[in-house]
């Protein structure tokens, strides 16, 4: 019988009646009285040099207020990166400056050159229109491979070239050499990672507002992170120290990443409404969203394998080029580095595992972390490699997997993590059951009665999740910790508010958090409220990615809970005259081990708040606690997922027939939203196998800014019910955090891509297409159908 | 500025509109009926989609002016009387079929449309007919759950077929 509360239930989310009924308060639904609205003037080329910009007419016109450009923040930071990546030499990164507003020079289609603040969109929009820019256009510098080219043209003037870093990582080049020249094997692959775009459904948007009064500023921003925007705009941006900053993150409407960062609107908006005197509203239009929210992947690599004669993995090594776009965002240089290069090991024990990354400069939009973010990149590689080789070898792709599976926890890896447990063996046999390996033959027979090919794919993954241990990505780079916060303030009747550094946008933690505090007290859920996303509310929080909320910020809470505990027990102790040593605590009931003396859990928290019978000698009055947890280790959810898709050989047609995911998540708290949370992440990761691309042209013109262009995946795009299941069964819980949690979020975007393709590889083979060793993603109708082709 | 009128959710409303405003615009700014969401501007999303005269329509992709004399409904009006979730709204919370929240009303405001026209539809006329709402939490697989339980179908029956 499945529990219907506390840890492991799936109660109904309770943030699901206000969405469900219009009452969500996102950040566009926020107006602020007297507010006047910002339209960006954009570029449209490139690459240019602003020669001049003339905003004389547009300044008289109707209902503008004021008119900005990049000399008006002359005086004010630029938009910091918060990871510093020491280069192959022991230099530091390239780090070139990123403007509010551009100064000088354009970088990138969307690079904001002005901002128009009018009393209406409507007017603010008009009168952009009227500004005139001279940008003397330059040649864009796009593709990767030319932007690295001797003498190519510089994104940024004042650097040597558009390298932003060479790095490299894991075992050294003599042993990895002695080991690819002593292989009986080498497999080598060339692919692309495509650049995509997160496309949260709700676009960026942010109010600024300003108190003369006591000089406080207000940010209403679609943020995954709002104390990370306060600590990174404030400090480093406007100068504004936090006791007079607050950034209020209300509903957000999904992020996948895209929304941890500090974007150039939130500091203008920021600035602006100091500025004007007036709060000041920008909502991003779609098309704005395409050119202005941080992309994700763009990874061009090269992957060896070297294998034995026995076919175990001696050796792997990669060298990928990594596009930062013109500028680097916030967590840009960590990306294809610290989440990259540490998971190439995978799920194997491969000796020696080096990898090479080249970060670029070039005229596009900054690209950093989205849902998997380097991770998603490394599986890639890895199990598209192995796929090939299998296929090279005449070997079982499942059967070389499993050979080379690391089996003994904790599991030092060459490229710097240690795994703490997992079993890829239960996860890969669970993934067989569930997908019915042995009756793959028929069905593969019965699509090619049907004229079809039918393709399986396997793969196995894993992630680094729980982001992170401080002094460990201190280390590597990182200029800020990484734990997180929660405050748990018991009321006097027993209600209790959690105060968590984690955002929910989407995750459902207002209804698993209050799970765990109600399992530790035994109390009611519904006595717990979450409060999120307002830096005035909140202790502190580093925010939600990486698939950290549960095992970061979830742990912050079982701590400050476990304080609650023992507080309590010292009230209950002297009401009960007993020592709080002999308290048990079960059920809210607080007893006298082996008696039946025992008092409520609403008995003690009154008792803390009206303390006329209390150990005030011993002990403060009130019953409030907060915790900071600082991860140990990372986690290390793992898993094996499978898919069967069909390829019509005549047009080149991808369908997904079936799938099955088998994810060791550790514990699960609520297994309704973890499998929500897998089903988002694979429908992600079947988008990029299968259709999102995110394409410029050779003139930096971005070719996909619209919903038009950009592939998002539809409802008929992904496996019918009866042919998916998503499985988390097979649980190895986190040894190094209270809860054994390891996260959920990325997996499904990590997961499936190579899943995808290896599927579509094994149909061509089938079909007799045995010349097709690779098709880069997105795989489309028209890539598989020139690669049967052979065009 | 012209004067429209309009009944929504219901009631009878009324306003001054430019002739370009549009009706997403009206309902979420002139109403402050906020359920109604624009999510991008090339009427891809659905994230707007309202019913004006019984029909599902993408409000920012319909004029103000042109729903004048309309009987238009929002999310904020899909409840029951007594203000509990209707069969349609119960049914995405039973079955998880949103996460973030943001395309939830239209996704709602489809589903309904739908199921007027379709009482019993078969999985596949479900993401058929969703062609025109993108969700990118869920993957789509607890929305169509969703729809098939609020129109009376058996969803574990059908996932296990």
């Amino acid at each position: 019988m499945p529990k219907d509360h506390g840890i492991g239930a799936s109660p109904k989310r309770r943030e699901d009646v206000r969405f469900l009924t219009g009452a969500g308060n996102y950040t566009d639904d926020i107006n602020v009285h007297g507010q006047a609205y910002v339209h960006f003037l954009r570029s449209d080329v490139a690459h240019g040099t602003i020669k001049a910009i003339d905003t004389s007419a547009a300044e008289s016109m109707p209902g503008v207020v004021k008119i900005f450009t990049g000399a008006d923040f002359e005086g004010v930071g630029g938009l910091p990166c918060g990871w510093q990546v020491t280069d192959k030499h022991g230099e530091p990164m390239k780090e070139p400056a990123h403007p509010v507003l551009c100064q000088g020079k354009v970088r990138h289609v969307g690079d904001p050159i002005a901002a128009v603040v009018a009393d209406s969109l409507e007017e603010a929009r008009t009168a952009a229109e009227a500004i005139d820019v001279d940008i003397e256009e330059l040649p864009a510098v796009v593709d990767m491979g030319a932007a690295l080219e001797s003498g190519a043209t510089k994104v940024h003037d004042d650097l040597d070239d558009n390298l932003c870093y060479d790095w490299q990582f894991g075992t050294d080049t003599e042993t990895t050499d002695a080991a690819f020249a002593k292989a009986a094997h080498v497999t080598t692959l060339e692919l692309v990672n495509n650049r995509l775009v997160a496309n949260p459904m709700e676009p960026r948007v942010a109010v600024g507002d300003y108190s003369r009064a006591n000089d406080e500023h207000t940010l209403y921003t679609t943020s995954q992170n709002p104390h990370v925007i306060r600590l990174l705009m404030g400090a480093f941006v406007l100068g504004i120290p936090e006791h007079k900053l607050r950034v209020v993150a209300p509903d957000v409407g999904g992020g996948f990443g895209t929304k941890i960062f500090h974007y150039a609107e939130e500091a203008f908006c920021t600035f602006a409404a100091k500025a004007c005197n007036r709060p000041v509203k920008w909502t991003s239009t779609r098309s704005e969203a395409f050119m202005s929210d941080a992309h994700g992947r763009d990874h061009v690599t090269k992957i060896e394998l070297a294998l034995d004669a026995d076919n175990n993995f001696i050796g792997v090594r990669t060298d990928t080029k990594a596009n930062m776009g013109a500028y680097l965002s916030t967590f840009s240089s960590s990306v294809p580095t610290w989440l990259h290069g540490t998971l190439m090991a995978g799920n194997y024990k491969t000796p020696a595992v080096q990898v090479n990354v080249k970060a670029v400069f070039t005229n596009t939009v900054p690209v950093d972390a989205y849902r998997g973010a380097g991770r998603p990149e490394a599986t890639f590689q890895l199990e598209r490699v192995i796929d090939k080789a299998a296929r090279e070898l005449g070997v079982d792709p499942i059967a070389l997997r499993r050979q080379n599976f690391i089996t003994q926890f904790p599991y030092a890896t060459p490229v710097a993590v240690e795994y703490d447990t997992g079993d890829y063996e239960a996860t890969m046999a669970k993934m067989e059951e569930l997908m019915d390996i042995p009756g793959f033959a028929a069905r593969r027979a019965e699509s090619e009665k049907n004229g079809m090919l039918r393709g399986l794919g396997v793969n196995c993954f894993i992630e680094a999740c729980g982001i992170a241990p401080s002094n460990l990505v201190g280390q590597l780079g990182a200029r800020a910790g990484l734990y997180d916060a929660a405050t748990v303030r018991v009321n006097a009747t027993g209600s209790i508010s959690v105060m968590v550094g984690a955002h929910s946008h989407g995750q459902g933690h207002e209804t698993v958090f209050p799970q765990v505090v109600a399992e530790m007290l035994g109390i009611d859920e519904s006595m717990i409220d979450i409060v999120h996303g307002d830096t005035s509310k909140i202790p502190f929080g580093m925010g939600t990615y990486g698939s950290r909320s549960l095992a970061v910020c979830g742990s912050a809470m079982v701590r400050a809970t476990e304080k609650i505990i023992n507080k309590a027990k010292k009230i209950a102790g002297h009401l009960l005259e007993a020592s709080d040593s002999d308290i048990e605590l079960k059920d809210g009931q607080f007893t006298v081990a082996g008696t039946d003396k025992s008092v409520a859990w609403g008995d003690v928290t009154l008792a803390a708040y009206v303390p006329h019978n209390y150990p005030l000698e011993d002990i403060e009055p009130g019953l409030e606690e907060t915790a900071f947890y600082d991860p140990a280790n990372f986690t290390y959810p793992a898993g094996a997922y499978a898919c069967e898709v069909e390829v019509d050989p005549d047009t080149g047609k991808v369908t997904i027939e079936k799938f099955v995911s088998a994810d060791d998540f550790g514990n699960v708290v609520n297994p309704m939203i973890v499998e929500g949370q897998v089903h988002g992440g694979i429908a992600q990761g079947i988008g990029q196998a299968l259709l999102e691309n995110c394409a410029y042209d050779e003139n930096g013109q971005l070719l996909s800014a619209s919903y038009m262009d950009y592939a998002m995946p539809r409802a008929d795009d992904l496996p019918h019910m009866a042919d998916y299941v998503v499985d988390h069964s097979c649980q190895t819980p986190c040894t190094h955090n209270p809860l054994g949690v390891k996260g959920c979020g990325e997996a499904g975007a990590i997961g499936s891509p190579p899943t995808v393709v290896n599927a579509v590889i094994d149909a061509l083979h089938s079909g007799g297409h045995t010349h097709v060793s690779h098709i880069d993603m997105p795989v489309t109708p028209s890539r598989v159908w020139a690669a049967i082709n052979g065009q | 500025m012209t004067k429209v009128t309009m009944t929504v959710n219901g009631k009878s409303v009324s306003g001054e509109v430019k002739g370009n405003t549009l009706l997403s615009d009206f309902l979420r700014e002139d109403l402050r009926l906020t359920g109604t969401h624009v999510g991008c501007d090339t009427s891809q999303c659905g994230a707007c989609v309202v019913h004006v005269n019984g029909e599902a329509v993408k409000s920012c992709t319909m004029f103000a002016a042109e729903a004048d004399g309309a009987e238009v409904g929002t999310i904020e009006g899909q409840s029951n009387e007594d203000g509990s979730l209707n069969v349609i709204q119960q049914a995405f919370q039973d079955h998880h079929g949103l996460q973030c929240g943001f395309c939830t009303p239209g996704m709602v405001m489809s589903a309904a449309a739908l199921l007027k026209d379709n009482p019993k539809p078969s999985e596949a006329e479900i993401r058929d007919y969703l062609e025109g709402n993108i969700c990118r939490c869920t993957g789509y697989h607890n929305i169509v759950k969703a729809i098939m339980a609020a129109s009376g179908q058996d969803v574990p029956a059908v996932a296990a077929e």
